[in-house]
């Protein structure tokens, strides 16, 4: 048995409940042991439980639009917190506005995001990049 | 049925006389603790002196807790500081332990010498969820077995790291003991085990070692740790038994020479709206211990707290008063201030904030904080606002004029709002200093013992 654990929960002042709990029982379905630390997480949030589970990835999610000024700076934390290389995922409604999804997963990209999913994703796309990233 | 409490203090050897068919405490005695040369002679002593008040006292059960030679002096390791390291805390202090240090993430050479000088009684080795990290908790084992002292490790990690860690210490010379993980998932908190471990190893193990192993041959009953006596004292009185109802939320502090101890019984769920919860649950009964705050022995590192200046003004006396008084402990810590003096005015002060600082590292905080949905708050910690009852113990509160001028600082004030200290308390005051020796009587007999809690207790 070699149940990956993955982080999840919706970063910064955005208190969006309802997704969250839908993608963490999502999660758990396709056999993963999530650790859902719910709204309001703060960067070292994540990292602190990602260390103490020894955390397989982080999933984070911001519906609220500020996604991305929440996510600035989270790879680097990792990397000095000895999580080295840790997928970090993220997806929701990440910036204000009808912006081009490309300029925006460009961005997430240089912040040093693994993945970065637009509005609407499918839960099946995320499970199933994950278990490609895991090597399954 | 009679029984005599002894409670074996760092200073002071206290007796407790309880006869059971009338209900009450029939006397009490104190004398010095002589433990460098043997227990038993401030014993007897104090025995002698019990029994020229009150007459022979042929009693039926002895009951027994020590806090004497520093205590359990224990230090815990965790991994991250506000997870595992803070579980980690929290269950040692609770079974009445003085957590001297606690540590996070893997330990230095620097620290493995601190651990080395502390010289602890016992060692509460976390870190990692079930399943979660084990490479900085194996590692903090191979640590601990290089520092060469002779203490318990307990192991309540990461429980998959658990066959590594046995190896370990199995080919090393520590004595160690392997239970439940304190947070076998994150941010959940399982501490009974390992707290029912450091009791084991209390008494299997320090009451020897604390020389108190001839006062375990007078009594079949063992020996627990003073702190954890009084935080059972504090449940029952809260808590009542199946007939006789307690006293419900409460909050207790215990103002000593050495440390001062701020034990909540109370849920310490958050009271108002608005509110997402941060960091870990706290337990039920929590206990914390600071040992830096005391009227003696930490006398010196609580002064370097407070602003002495503002004190002084404060309590108008002169600065310079104050540090002569802090330098008297200092050089001889049996001093008593004198009743009226300007001294008992200072200690008074002094007390004062000790009792201040601990209470609000007890008790929760909350922010502030808006969102596009709003004002929120965001608390973490017991929220003790609606705590209306808070015990007062300890020779500076019982010998004081105005108990209430040092207990009042433990309520919410109005420049702080943001800790959640109990906002329109009552005050008791344990005026015999029997808040130990009830604990121990509520293992034996709880009705007797909340019955004259609720009696002497005012």
């Amino acid at each position: 048995m070699n149940q990956k654990t993955i982080v999840t929960g919706v970063i910064g002042a955005d208190v969006h409940a309802v997704g969250n709990k839908i993608l963490a029982y999502a999660l758990e379905e396709a056999g993963f042991k999530i650790v859902n630390l719910g709204v309001m997480v703060s960067q070292e949030e994540f990292i602190e439980a990602a260390i103490e589970t020894n955390a397989d990835a982080i999933l984070v999610s911001s519906l609220y639009g500020h996604g991305e000024i929440d996510c600035h700076g989270l790879r680097d934390k990792c990397e000095e917190a000895g999580l080295k290389d840790i997928p970090l995922l993220a997806g929701g409604n990440l910036v204000v506005g009808k912006q081009n999804f490309e300029d925006v997963e460009e961005r997430f990209m240089q912040m040093g995001f693994t993945k970065v999913y637009p509005p609407n994703t499918q839960l099946e796309t995320t499970i199933n990049d994950l278990n490609i990233l895991f090597g399954k | 049925m009679k029984y005599l409490t002894a409670d074996f203090g760092s200073t002071y050897t206290k007796l407790t006389a309880i006869d059971a068919s009338k209900s009450e405490i029939v006397g009490t005695s104190t004398a010095f603790t002589t433990i460098e040369t043997d227990v038993m002679e401030g014993y007897n002593f104090a025995l002698h002196q019990l029994e020229e008040k009150i007459g022979e006292f042929c009693y039926d059960q002895l009951l027994c807790c020590s806090s004497a030679a520093g205590g359990l002096a224990m230090v815990a390791l965790g991994l991250v500081p506000e997870l595992t390291s803070k579980a980690a805390k929290m269950a040692a202090s609770s079974a009445g332990a003085k957590v001297v240090r606690t540590y996070a993430f893997e330990i230095s050479k620097a620290e493995q010498a601190e651990i080395y000088d502390i010289n602890p009684d016992l060692v509460l080795l976390c870190g990692g969820t079930d399943g979660g990290n084990k490479e900085v908790i194996v590692n903090n084992a191979k640590k601990l077995c290089e520092i060469d002292r002779s203490f318990s490790v307990i192991v309540a990690g990461n429980k998959s790291a658990s066959s590594d860690i046995e190896s370990i210490f199995s080919d090393s010379e520590k004595d160690y003991v392997i239970t439940e993980n304190v947070m076998p998932e994150f941010n959940k908190l399982n501490i009974e085990p390992a707290k029912q471990k450091i009791k084991e190893l209390f008494i299997s193990k320090i009451v020897d070692a604390k020389g108190l192993s001839k006062i375990q041959n007078l009594t079949n009953s063992e020996i627990i740790p003073t702190p954890l006596a009084v935080l059972n004292g504090c449940e029952l009185l809260s808590k009542g038994t199946e007939q006789t109802e307690g006293l419900g939320d409460l909050m207790a502090i215990d103002i000593g020479g050495a440390t001062t101890d701020v034990y909540s019984i109370s849920d310490g769920r958050p009271t108002f709206d608005n509110v997402m919860i941060k960091g870990l649950p706290e337990p039920f009964n929590k206990r914390t211990v600071e040992g830096d705050l005391g009227m003696r022995y930490s006398l010196y590192s609580l002064s370097n707290e407070i602003d002495l200046n503002a004190l002084s003004e404060e309590i108008k006396v002169d600065v310079k008063d104050i540090v002569k008084w802090i330098e008297i402990c200092k050089t001889s810590p049996n001093t008593l201030a004198k009743k009226n003096s300007i001294y008992q005015t200072i200690e008074e002060g002094l007390a004062k904030y000790a009792l201040k600082i601990a209470v609000e590292r007890h008790v929760g905080k909350m922010e502030s904080t808006f969102t596009p949905f709003g004002q929120m708050y965001i608390v973490s910690g017991k929220d003790l606002t609606q705590v209306n009852l808070i015990i007062g113990i300890g020779g500076v509160l019982v010998n004081s004029i105005n108990p209430i001028k040092i207990l009042d600082a433990a309520k919410a004030d109005k420049q702080n709002p943001m800790l959640l200290k109990p906002k329109q308390p009552n005050y008791l005051l344990d005026r015999k200093y029997i808040f130990a020796s009830m604990g121990l009587l509520s293992a034996v007999d709880a009705e007797l013992a909340l019955t004259i809690m609720k009696r002497e207790i005012t």
